[in-house]
């Protein structure tokens, strides 16, 4: 893809040294193990205490924030076709018990989290996010699958929610959203887009009928 | 008579076609996106939805893994005869979202809302929805199937006649600035805006004008036409980009649709249609014979009547 953005490829699990060369806006290929969580997984994982489902060798160390589009033949093996992140403000609350528990450097996901989260769950457990592209890469992430090894909790909580363990080879593209220091792309964009936001306000009224919880503040993110 | 056996058929092709086949009209659009693009993350996000388009087609795989929750709109013309009935034709459409789910695969996302039961097929409680339309003087059926997320990048809010077209724009920047932030609404989108109806009904028709509407389309009345270019100007001036990036790429297109509504209102709704615009509809005639297109020509001058007889106009014979 030509481009004039930065580009790495990172083979997995990586160090933190590793980590620390990216800088938010760069393009990121993975090679090596991954792992799916989001939701299900954290609520049976963190308020159920049951634990994570394997060993941290047999997960690796990053976290993606989806579920595939796949099915399961009839001799038992996998049919993964398109994969692609789902939104991850909403699993913020669940963090910082699943750093300790998990382990994982590197969450996968879209949208990210705001650099308050990323100061006070992330910077302290060494880990970075990386925001999936589009949304909706999908196809092309699932080029990058070259192997499912694993999948847990299928039966209890359904294919959508499982822990797919897959084997990835430049997997991508990704974009850091934030580094080792919790700054955030998405929020160094929102404060260039703000002025010009303002601007087109300008001279409008606001609706006749008021919602509770409203604000008139458009530099502020709803997530 | 329509036998179940070919639209069953044709709803599974339908499946796989949404799933794997962004429509052309929404393919040109985001390529004129790219062509002006200046911001190069924005830049960058489209130039990856495009390859991926490609790889999409070229493995038959989902373009996106999201699949959505799949959904069909059913045109049945007025003389259509179909095998089982109404019955038949729910019985066969609920059969074929299993089956496509399965088979191409999508991704099973459909569950119960407070016991989260996943029947791991996109079948379950009033899902898939299925919408009817009818059309005269026809004897055909009309399929059609969209996948769209459901997270984000739709409200509704109740507006006044006070409030006017600055309020019907300002409710839009609020919409796609609030979701159109981080990419949530996975932009470049098509914006449907629904105007009038009843509540329900007002939700409908934005949804409709999102999906079921081709890029470059207009509403029929004049002003109404104006206002769509005037509001895809707009969205395409807040300075966001794909993902919510410095940009101009917000709105491939902006469609309106309108109801009358109550005297006192002026209800408003906005869907945002994603860089997976997936969409695909067949025509079944009553020999058995299939066409496909991507457009679902779902709104129609007898679908947007305002008076209380319909009659078919008549053709003028050339001379």
């Amino acid at each position: 893809m030509a481009n004039r953005l930065k580009t790495v490829d990172l083979v997995l699990p990586t160090q933190t040294e590793e980590l620390r060369q990216l800088e938010i806006g760069t393009i990121v290929y993975l090679t090596g193990r991954i792992f799916t969580a989001r939701e299900g997984v954290y609520k049976r994982v963190i308020e159920d205490g049951v634990g994570m489902p394997a060993p941290r060798e047999a997960l690796g160390s990053v976290n993606f924030h989806c579920s595939p589009a796949a099915s399961v033949n009839g001799d038992g093996t996998y049919n993964v076709g398109a994969v692609t992140a789902t939104a991850s403000f909403r699993f913020a609350k669940w963090l910082d018990g699943w750093f300790k528990q998990s382990g994982c450097n590197i969450i996968i996901g879209k949208g990210g989290m705001t650099s308050e989260a990323y100061r006070e769950l992330f910077v302290p457990n060494n880990a970075i996010y990386l925001t999936t592209v589009g949304y909706g890469t999908g196809a092309l992430l699932g080029r990058g699958i070259k192997g499912v090894e694993g999948v847990y909790w299928m039966e209890e909580l359904g294919l959508a929610q499982a822990v797919w363990v897959l084997d990835v080879a430049r997997f991508g593209p990704f974009i850091v959203e934030s580094d080792l220091d919790g700054n955030s792309l998405f929020e160094r964009e929102n404060a260039k887009m703000a002025s010009g936001i303002k601007a087109l306000y300008e001279g409008t009224q606001p609706a006749t009928l008021r919602r509770y919880g409203e604000t008139d503040d458009k530099t502020v993110e709803v997530i | 008579m329509i036998v179940l056996s070919s639209l069953q058929q044709t709803a599974e092709d339908l499946m796989a076609k949404a799933a794997i086949e962004i429509p052309d009209d929404y393919l040109v659009g985001l390529r004129r996106c790219a062509d002006t693009e200046k911001g190069d993350l924005s830049a960058f996000v489209i130039q990856a939805m495009l390859e991926n388009y490609d790889a999409a087609k070229e493995d038959r795989r989902a373009m996106c893994g999201d699949t959505g929750v799949p959904r069909w709109y059913v045109k049945i013309g007025n003389e259509a005869r179909i095998e089982g009935g109404p019955i038949g034709l729910e019985a066969t459409l609920r059969r074929a979202t299993a089956h496509a789910t399965n088979s191409i695969p999508l991704r099973p996302n459909r569950v119960h809302p407070l016991w989260r039961t996943d029947h791991n097929n996109n079948v379950g409680i009033n899902a898939p929805e299925i919408e009817y339309a009818f059309h005269p003087d026809a004897d055909w059926i009309e399929l059609t199937t969209v996948h769209k997320g459901g997270l984000f990048g739709s409200d509704y809010r109740m507006l006044f006649p006070g409030d006017g077209i600055d309020g019907i724009k300002r409710f839009f920047l609020d919409t796609l600035i609030s979701f159109g932030r981080r990419g949530l609404a996975c932009q470049p989108a098509i914006i449907g805006v629904g105007l009038g109806g009843s509540k329900d009904a007002c939700m409908v028709l934005g949804k409709q004008a999102s999906c079921l509407r081709t890029v470059g389309s207009r509403n029929p009345d004049p002003k109404i036409a104006a206002l769509e270019d005037e509001l895809k100007l707009l969205g395409n001036s807040i300075g966001m980009g794909a993902m919510g990036f410095m940009g101009s790429s917000m709105v491939v297109d902006c469609h309106i649709e309108t109801g009358y509504c109550h005297t006192g209102g002026m209800p408003m709704s906005v869907h945002m249609f994603c860089l997976s615009s997936r969409r695909a509809s067949a025509r079944v005639h009553a020999d058995g014979h299939v066409e496909f297109r991507t457009d679902p020509m779902w709104f129609t001058d007898y679908s947007r009547r305002s008076t209380v007889e319909w009659e078919t106009p008549q053709m003028i014979a050339a001379e």
